[in-house]
C-alpha cells in the first residue's frame, strides 16, 4: 500500500443552492499520523468529512485512499478503510443492542458468526464497554454511548480512524477518557474539533480551513501560535495555551 | 411530552424482549412467522357472525407469551391500544344490521352487535399473535425470515426501514413538541395554526436524521442486507411445532371449542 493514506487534490464541492463548500483544497496525511482539521462553523470540515468516506461526490478534484482512487467502484473497499464516527451517536446506533450495533459491520463484510462474535467481545473489551454489550443504546450514558460508537467502527478494522467532533458533548471525565482511548490508537486518525485543547494533546498536525479553502497546514503548535491566522479564521489559541484567567501569568 | 417518548421506550422495549432466551426464542423465525400466518388465516376465515368460536384460539398467543417469558401486562396494554381503531372499522354494524340474532331474556343482540363483537376480537387475536411473534422473534429476524420464505428482499428492507423510521420520526416528533410545548407557558401556543410549519419542519428533521442513519449505515458496508447472529435452521422442531399448532387451528375451526368445552363442563355438572 501507498505510504499516502489520504491524498486529496484540488477537491471542489458546491451544493445545489449553490453554496460553494469547499475549494481548491488539497492535503496529503500519511501512515499514523494524527491531524486535527479546525475551523470556524461552515468553514467545511464536516462536508470534506463526507468526501473522506463517499457521501458525497466532488464536483472537480481527486480523493484516494491507500492504492484506490475513490470511485464508485472502489467504495466499499474504502468505507472498510475509512471508519467515520459521527458527532452524534444517536445516528450511529441505530440497532436493538450495543452487541448487534458492534456486530453490524462485521456482518456486512461477510464474516463467519464466530468471528463476529469475537470481534464485538474485543473492541467492546478495547473501548472499555464490554459490559454494556447487551443493553440497547438509547439506555447509555453521552460518554458510554461515544464508546461503543468508536467500538462499531473498530470493528471493522479500518486503517484510518474519521471522526467529528470526538469530545463535543461529553462531561470532562468522560472527555479525557475518551483522549485517552483515542492517543492509545495506532490507527491514522482524523479529527474534526472545536475542543482546540484536545486538537494540541493529540494532534501534532492541523489543517485550517477557512470558507472553504485551506489556509494552513502544518505543525498544531506553530499554527496556535499565529496570532493573525486566528483571528482570521475566527478561531482562538487553546485555553492551555493561554496563561491563567485571573493573574495572567504563563502567557 | 413524557407520553411520546414513553410510547416510544415502550415500542423498543418490544426489540428488548425478542432478545431472551426461551423454548420459543431458539425455534428457527420462519416456524413462528409461518404458524402465526397460519393462525391468523384460520382466524379471520370464520363467517362474521362468528364470535364464541372465537375464544378457545386465544390458547396460541397465551402458550407463546408464557413460555417465551413475556411480561403479560405489557402485551394486554399493547393490545388494548388497538381496539378503539377495531371498533371505528365496526361501529356501523349495529346500525345497519338490525337483523335479531339472539334473545337472552329481554335483551335482544342484533347480528350488528355480534359482527362488531367479532371484529374486535378477531383484532385482538391477530393483532395479538403478531404482536407477540414479534416480541419473541424480532422484527429484524421476522423480515429475515420472510425473505427466506420468498418475499422479495427489496420489500423485506423497506419494512425494516419503515421500523425503524417509526422511532426516528417519534423521537424528533418528541423533541419537536416538546419544544412548542416549553414556550406556550402552558397556553395552546398559537394553537393549530403553529401546527402546520411543525409538521413540516418534522417531516425535514425526520428525513435529514434518516439519511445521517442511513450514512452510518453505508459507513459500515450495508449493501441492503441485514445480519443476524443467532444462526438456527429449520429442523424437526421447528416442523413439530408448526406442524402442531396448525393441527390445533385447524380442529378449532371445523369445531367450536367453546361450545365443545361447554358441553362437556355441563356434562360432568349434571
Amino acid at each position: 500500500m501507498s505510504h499516502h493514506i489520504v491524498e486529496v487534490k484540488h477537491l471542489q464541492h458546491i451544493y445545489a443552492d449553490g453554496t460553494v463548500a469547499l475549494q481548491d483544497v488539497s492535503f496529503t496525511i500519511h501512515h499514523g499520523e494524527s491531524v486535527a482539521i479546525i475551523g470556524a462553523n461552515g468553514a467545511g470540515k464536516s462536508t470534506l468529512l463526507l468526501h473522506l468516506n463517499g457521501y458525497l461526490t466532488a464536483h472537480s478534484g481527486e480523493i484516494r485512499i491507500g492504492d484506490f482512487p475513490l470511485t464508485r467502484k472502489t467504495l466499499p473497499e474504502i468505507r472498510r478503510t475509512v471508519g467515520m464516527v459521527f458527532q452524534d451517536a444517536d445516528d450511529q446506533l441505530f440497532m436493538p443492542t450495543v452487541f448487534d450495533d458492534v456486530a453490524f459491520g462485521p456482518f456486512n463484510l461477510g464474516l463467519p458468526v464466530e468471528e463476529v462474535k469475537q470481534r464485538v467481545r474485543d473492541v467492546l473489551e478495547q473501548v472499555g464497554a464490554a459490559h454494556l454489550k447487551f443493553k440497547p443504546p438509547y439506555h447509555l450514558s453521552g460518554g458510554e454511548k461515544k464508546r461503543v460508537a468508536i467500538a462499531t467502527v473498530l470493528s471493522m478494522s479500518p486503517d484510518i480512524l474519521v471522526m467529528d467532533e470526538p469530545t463535543s458533548g461529553l462531561d470532562p471525565f468522560a472527555r479525557r477518557q475518551l483522549m485517552g482511548l483515542l492517543r492509545d490508537f495506532q490507527h491514522t486518525k482524523i479529527f474534526t474539533s472545536h475542543d482546540l485543547d484536545m486538537v494540541v494533546e493529540l494532534c501534532p498536525r492541523t489543517i485550517v480551513l477557512h470558507q472553504g479553502t485551506v489556509k494552513a497546514d502544518g505543525a498544531t503548535l506553530e499554527i496556535f501560535n499565529d496570532d493573525a491566522l486566528l483571528a482570521e479564521c475566527r478561531l482562538e489559541k487553546p485555553l492551555s495555551m493561554q496563561g491563567c484567567p485571573v493573574c495572567g501569568k504563563g502567557v | 411530552m413524557r407520553s411520546i417518548d414513553g410510547a416510544v421506550l415502550d415500542l423498543k422495549r418490544l426489540d428488548l424482549l425478542a432478545t431472551g432466551d426461551s423454548v420459543i426464542h431458539r425455534l428457527d423465525a420462519r416456524a413462528k412467522v409461518l404458524t402465526t400466518l397460519v393462525f391468523i388465516v384460520t382466524v379471520v376465515s370464520f363467517n362474521r357472525y362468528e364470535f364464541t368460536a372465537l375464544f378457545p384460539f386465544f390458547i396460541y398467543p397465551v402458550v407463546t407469551a408464557s413460555l417465551g417469558n413475556l411480561p403479560g401486562g405489557y402485551i394486554v396494554r399493547k393490545i388494548i391500544m388497538v381496539i378503539p381503531f377495531a371498533f371505528v372499522v365496526g361501529m356501523l354494524n349495529p346500525i345497519f344490521d338490525r337483523e335479531l340474532f339472539v334473545r337472552i331474556g329481554p335483551l335482544a343482540i342484533t347480528g350488528g352487535w355480534i359482527s362488531c363483537a367479532s371484529i374486535i376480537l378477531r383484532t385482538v387475536l391477530t393483532v395479538g399473535a403478531a404482536f407477540i411473534m414479534v416480541g419473541v422473534t424480532g422484527f429484524l429476524s421476522v423480515c429475515q425470515a420472510l425473505e427466506r420464505l420468498g418475499t422479495p428482499r427489496t420489500f423485506t428492507v423497506q419494512l425494516l426501514f419503515l421500523y425503524r423510521y417509526i422511532f426516528v420520526l417519534t423521537e424528533e416528533g418528541a423533541r419537536a413538541s416538546r419544544a412548542r410545548e416549553l414556550r406556550s407557558c402552558g397556553r395552546k401556543g398559537l394553537g393549530l395554526a403553529s401546527f402546520g410549519p411543525l409538521i413540516g419542519h418534522l417531516l425535514i428533521r425526520t428525513w435529514l436524521r434518516a439519511e445521517r442513519i442511513h450514512m452510518a449505515m453505508l459507513a459500515r458496508g450495508f449493501i441492503g442486507e441485514f445480519h443476524s447472529h443467532q444462526v438456527s435452521g429449520f429442523g424437526w422442531r421447528e416442523l413439530f411445532y408448526v406442524a402442531g399448532w396448525s393441527a390445533v387451528f385447524v380442529v378449532l375451526r371445523m369445531e367450536n371449542g367453546a361450545q365443545w368445552m361447554g358441553r362437556l363442563v355441563t356434562g360432568v355438572l349434571s
